[in-house]
């Protein structure tokens, strides 16, 4: 089990590596300024890492297609998740992502498994031009594929849809003439630990809105340090959840390639509580 | 130490107002003065030339004279002692098509023109900004 998900890990990391290498030498989309469709989300969704910003994945403008492939890594005390991921995205408008999930219990030496799959529409506004905040509605539809441990703990379901509506703004100079980004979501979720840990509850079974929030200071138009915050419900009576927390670092050497790593706060999860470590994201653009 | 990191967000978030600058020539110092400007003008330029995206826009125009104009306009938006005499932006980029990818591409010949003079990131950001908010009055005419 351990030594077949390492060779799936791999032969994703190569994939990821060829498909990289590919954007790098074909014509790539690139209408759009540096770092403005961020990095991709723990959900498959641009944005930073915990949460879904207004962008659009990717650089298309105009009528440009494109899309990103990524892998993400957290880990904290108790707990791993591995992300693989990839989005398509069409003009400045529309983004499809499909985000893979592996949660990994380490003390309990099992793993959960969840398909999440995001369609987002930019309503209005642009992130860099203008007085309006760029504004986006998304819709996540996410399904466990291993049901027994969020069965047992109390979950209702096994798969379920959330909603969400962001706000993002960037002003280009902003205090200290540098450049700042306010990314402001919120969701409509009733999912147990992101989904991982199925969706409604013993105390709650029905959606509740969630605020989410980013904000980010560009040191150069290359490189991003920020925070990101995230309202999670507690529906699950068998133990607490609280609400997530990060400072990240993100690099843009070129619009093929993002990095971002992070000190992630995630509280308590199934009763171990502190859930401290590290975020570690890898994208490429195409 | 969650109740801080909320804190901060929120007021990062709303203090966007503390970077009201005085009317005064500081950014045209920190180009570089007029013949900062031009030299930037000029590498802009040829980055715009060299770039596959947007140089069809300049093939058929006097560059010399765009030069000219472009450096008086920046110039004269930094705080400088120049008086810009060209067309307004919306008259002089009527039927020229430009699209919202073409205005981003002349923003990174600019970017690239301004670190290859070494300007600041607070100058590059400041002038960007000014150029950021002719957008509509460039854009899809």
């Amino acid at each position: 089990m351990r030594n077949s998900k390492r060779i799936g890990f791999k032969s994703f990391s190569t994939l990821l590596l060829g498909v990289s290498a590919l954007c790098m030498s074909a014509h790539a989309a690139d209408g759009r300024l540096l770092a403005t469709g961020g990095a991709t989300n723990i959900e498959g969704a641009a944005g930073g890492g915990l949460v879904p910003w207004a962008v659009i994945s990717g650089y298309t403008e105009d009528d440009e297609i494109g899309g990103t492939v990524s892998l993400s890594r957290a880990q904290v005390d108790d707990y791993r998740l591995d992300v693989t991921a990839a989005s398509f995205s069409y003009r400045n408008r529309f983004e499809f992502s499909i985000a893979e999930q592996m949660f990994n219990l380490e003390n309990l030496g099992t793993e959960l498994r969840q398909q999440i799959f995001g369609i987002k529409y930019r309503v209005a506004g642009d992130l860099v031009y203008g007085a309006m905040p760029q504004v986006s509605a998304g819709v996540l539809y996410k399904k466990n594929s291993r049901y027994d441990l969020p069965e047992l703990v109390g979950s209702q379901r096994d798969s379920d849809w959330e909603g969400y509506v962001a706000a993002s703004k960037v002003w280009l100079a902003g205090p200290f003439d540098r450049t700042w980004l306010a990314n402001v979501t919120v969701r409509a979720t009733r999912a147990n630990q992101f989904g991982l840990l199925g969706f409604g509850g013993d105390i709650n079974d029905s959606h509740e809105l969630q605020l989410e929030a980013a904000t980010g200071l560009f040191l150069h138009r290359s490189v991003a340090v920020g925070l990101e915050y995230r309202q999670k419900p507690n529906n699950l009576g068998f133990a607490d959840e609280e609400n997530a927390m990060s400072a990240f670092v993100a690099w843009f050497p070129s619009k093929n390639v993002a990095l971002v790593g992070a000190y992630l706060d995630l509280g308590s999860i199934a009763g171990a509580n502190n859930q401290t470590g590290y975020y570690l994201s890898l994208q490429a653009s195409f | 130490m969650k109740k801080i990191y909320l804190m901060v967000m929120v007021i990062s978030a709303f203090v966007f107002s503390a970077s009201a600058h005085s009317k005064s020539d500081e950014l045209y110092q920190q180009l570089g003065g007029t013949q900062g400007i031009e030299q930037v003008v000029e590498d802009l330029l040829f980055n715009v030339a060299d770039d596959r995206r947007i140089r069809h826009h300049f093939v058929d125009i006097d560059i010399v004279r765009l030069h000219e104009k472009l450096s008086e306009q920046i110039c004269e938006l930094a705080g400088g002692p120049c008086v810009y005499t060209g067309d307004d932006m919306v008259t002089s980029h009527t039927g020229m098509g430009v699209t919202r990818a073409d205005f981003n591409a002349l923003v990174e010949a600019l970017q690239l023109a301004m670190d290859d003079n070494h300007i600041s990131i607070s100058a590059q950001n400041r002038l960007l900004a000014m150029l950021a908010q002719m957008h509509h009055e460039i854009v899809n005419l």
